[in-house]
């Protein structure tokens, strides 16, 4: 009874407090400009099944996408043995759905063992990667810090909820052994799970029966008090992409990657020199920005592709910027982003919700010149990442407000600017030249 | 090889003539000494099949796409409706380009400033000639050679055409050799983005050298392109590491003017 309140207390604080969060993200995420992705709804499904619930483009890398593949599915098989704990926990009773679902019961509880076993050695695989192997993409710079005990907290994590299943598992698989579980008896000797059969007795056989039903709890307490502390973490940590990684896969980019945007503000200026009978497009008396110098010049779209990042860095390891050592790291772009919009959020947190000018931005605070002028727009960023965010879209925008709002761009690219506007081309020919390749031949 | 016939527009018009498609030439095409051969060679290829086709000449001009993608809308917009106005007003319905940069901006980005046409880049339109069965190729002095090719990244990942170079190549009865970075995983020769207008930020190498140790690795007899900047990156790549006179490089249409004598 006490338990059983204690556990639906912890329940809805841990629910409560991780949607509280939920909701701000959601207000940082709508912070951005509002861009529209009406139609097409059966190719953004289409997109979303292939590439966040198929996991398609992880499997480009193939040894990281099979290890990646059994932690993806071992989380997403162990929700329903969760629903049983949380019926459990609430109604103070024991493996209660046992007895109804009989065998489908069996065959879930052992399959989702073999893809714990599975998830554990990807686990370990992982924390191997990221500290021994020193693969280059997880060693960079800008994962020193948080992102770094980030990474390697989710992942102990993981590996200490699986030893708290087979705990679980196993001790109550000796205990129903001899008729001592409090699970409903059926009358079969064995709960039959596929590991924890022969784990429970290899590890817990010579125990007590007051030790074997402490290590029972420690493992099912320890098991939800994990997931409650996972899913209160994520809104602080890089693995907000198991959840949006499913919206941000659905509104992806179906244009051509090649395609820029068009600023509708822009023409706005320039189709009216051509078409006198043009009308606006955009509302005059509220003016916005070219490009973007914060968060907030972005679109809503960019921000949830920065808290969809999980920094594993394929952009990073295919840009040709970042490859032959410039200060360019894709990723760092998408991260850089996330903790600017964080930053505004507190902001407005402390400030009864409206933003104080702190003096601070995205760009020259966070994402340096530099940076931003080495990217050759190639896309390869865009096209290595699993949850189709876009890099580029961000770095395209900031240019722009450095070219558009400040004139502040490299003086040779302002010498190519004059070109293109004085001759029609990037080089100082003469337009009436043009055509002279023709006689030289 | 035979004398080239070039009609711009004007002198189409002036003739009651009009052509099927236009050929963008573009920048580098038009001024670079290097690009030139490229856009001669494709010239060939269009006499030699007769297609009734016409250049801009002084009328065209940039199509905006280092503005773009440099950030700077407002010019950018400024070329293509100038440029829109031309074309438009020439009622031109299909558009072959010598760069993928130009195929990109007119096909993709035209459209929302008023100017819709069908636009090929020209390896898609060899590969339509040759698959028509207008365009015979042979291998010529190319047989039996090994050739790599480097995907331009707005001809293969910016729309995606990653088959009808190469489709033009296996034409040509040689070895077709592929980087491991290649197709949608293709590495840029590091002129885009304007990065052809600028030097480079300070880093541990160039990326046309490490584009062109890629290719080189596989020791090919030609490097294989498809854009005239990638063909100016990858020919400096080349020389960096002294290997000219073993590796050419040279554009796809290059590759068919010069096997077939045209």
């Amino acid at each position: 009874m006490i338990s059983s309140i204690i556990f639906s207390l912890l329940l809805i604080g841990a629910s409560v407090f991780f949607f509280i969060n939920v909701k701000k993200i959601r207000r940082n995420i709508l912070l951005g400009r509002d861009v529209s992705f009406s139609g097409n709804t059966s190719d953004r499904i289409k997109t979303m099944v292939l590439v966040a619930f198929g996991q398609q483009k992880m499997f480009a890398r193939p040894i990281p996408a099979i290890l990646h593949f059994f932690l993806y599915s071992a989380f997403i098989i162990t929700q329903i043995e969760l629903l049983e704990i949380v019926f459990d926990g609430v109604a103070g009773s024991h493996r209660a759905f046992r007895a109804s679902l009989g065998g489908f019961y069996t065959f879930m509880v052992s399959f989702i063992e073999i893809l714990s076993v599975l998830a554990f050695i990807g686990t370990v695989a992982f924390l191997a990667r990221r500290n021994l192997l020193k693969v280059p993409r997880l060693i960079k710079s800008e994962l020193n810090g948080w992102p770094k005990l980030d990474a390697n907290l989710i992942l102990i994590g993981e590996i200490t909820l699986i030893c708290f299943i087979f705990m679980m598992n196993g001790a109550d698989e000796v205990l129903y052994s001899k008729n001592l579980s409090h699970a409903t008896n059926l009358g079969d000797g064995s709960l039959n799970f596929s590991i924890s059969r022969h784990l429970g007795p290899l590890l817990f056989g010579g125990l007590s029966e007051n030790g074997l039903h402490t290590i029972e709890r420690i493992g099912w307490w320890g098991h939800i008090l994990m997931v409650l502390g996972f899913l209160n973490f994520l809104p602080y940590s890089k693995h907000l992409h198991i959840v949006l990684g499913f919206p941000n896969t659905f509104y992806s980019n179906l244009k051509p990657k090649g395609e820029f945007t068009t600023l509708e503000s822009v023409t706005d200026v320039v189709a009216p020199n051509f078409d006198p009978n043009y009308v606006a497009k955009t509302d005059p008396n509220n003016p916005v920005r070219f490009g973007a110098k914060d968060v907030q010049d972005l679109n809503w779209k960019n921000l949830m592709d920065a808290y969809s990042c999980t920094e594993c860095g394929r952009c990073t390891s295919a840009c040709p910027q970042s490859i032959t050592g410039k200060l360019l790291s894709p990723r760092k772009i998408m991260m850089d982003t996330r903790d600017r919009l964080e930053e505004v959020g507190k902001n407005m947190d402390a400030n009864k919700g409206t933003f104080v000018d702190d003096g601070k931005s995205l760009l020259g605070d966070y994402i340096k010149h530099e940076e931003i002028w080495a990217c050759n727009t190639c896309n390869a960023c865009v096209q290595e990442c699993p949850v189709n965010i876009d890099p580029l879209a961000i770095i395209v925008e900031l240019r722009r407000y450095l070219v558009m709002e400040e004139s502040n761009s490299p003086s040779e690219l302002n010498t190519m600017f004059t070109n293109i506007e004085n001759n029609g081309a990037p080089w100082q020919f003469s337009q009436a030249d043009r055509a002279n390749w023709i006689k030289e031949s | 090889m035979s004398t080239i016939k070039v009609p711009t527009m004007q002198e189409m018009i002036a003739n009651g003539e009009t052509p099927d498609i236009l050929f963008w030439v573009g920048c580098s095409g038009s001024f670079d000494d290097r690009a030139k051969k490229i856009t001669k060679a494709i010239v060939r290829i269009l006499n030699h099949v007769n297609i009734k086709f016409a250049v801009l000449g002084a009328e065209e001009g940039c199509t905006g796409d280092p503005a773009k993608r440099a950030g700077n809308e407002f010019l950018f917009q400024m070329q293509a409706m100038q440029n829109i106005n031309v074309i438009n007003g020439y009622n031109i319905k299909k558009i072959v380009t010598g760069c993928p940069h130009c195929f990109n901006t007119i096909k993709n980005e035209y459209p929302a400033l008023g100017g819709n046409y069908e636009v090929v880049h020209h390896t898609q339109l060899v590969q339509e000639l040759i698959d028509q069965g207008k365009l015979k190729v042979q291998g010529g002095e190319f047989k039996g050679k090994k050739i790599v090719f480097h995907d331009p990244c707005y001809l293969g990942r910016g729309n995606g055409v990653y088959e009808a170079p190469r489709e033009i190549i296996k034409k040509l009865d040689v070895e077709l050799a592929e980087m491991k970075r290649s197709k949608a995983n293709g590495l840029c020769c590091g002129a885009g983005g304007a990065q052809m207008f600028k030097e480079a930020e300070k880093g541990n190498k160039e990326v046309n050298v490490e584009r062109a140790e890629e290719a080189l690795a596989l020791n090919p007899d030609v490097i294989a392109v498809g854009c005239p900047f990638c063909n100016t990156m990858m020919t400096d790549g080349v020389k960096h590491f002294n290997k000219e006179e073993k590796t050419k490089v040279l554009d796809i249409a290059e590759l068919i003017a010069s096997a077939n004598d045209l």
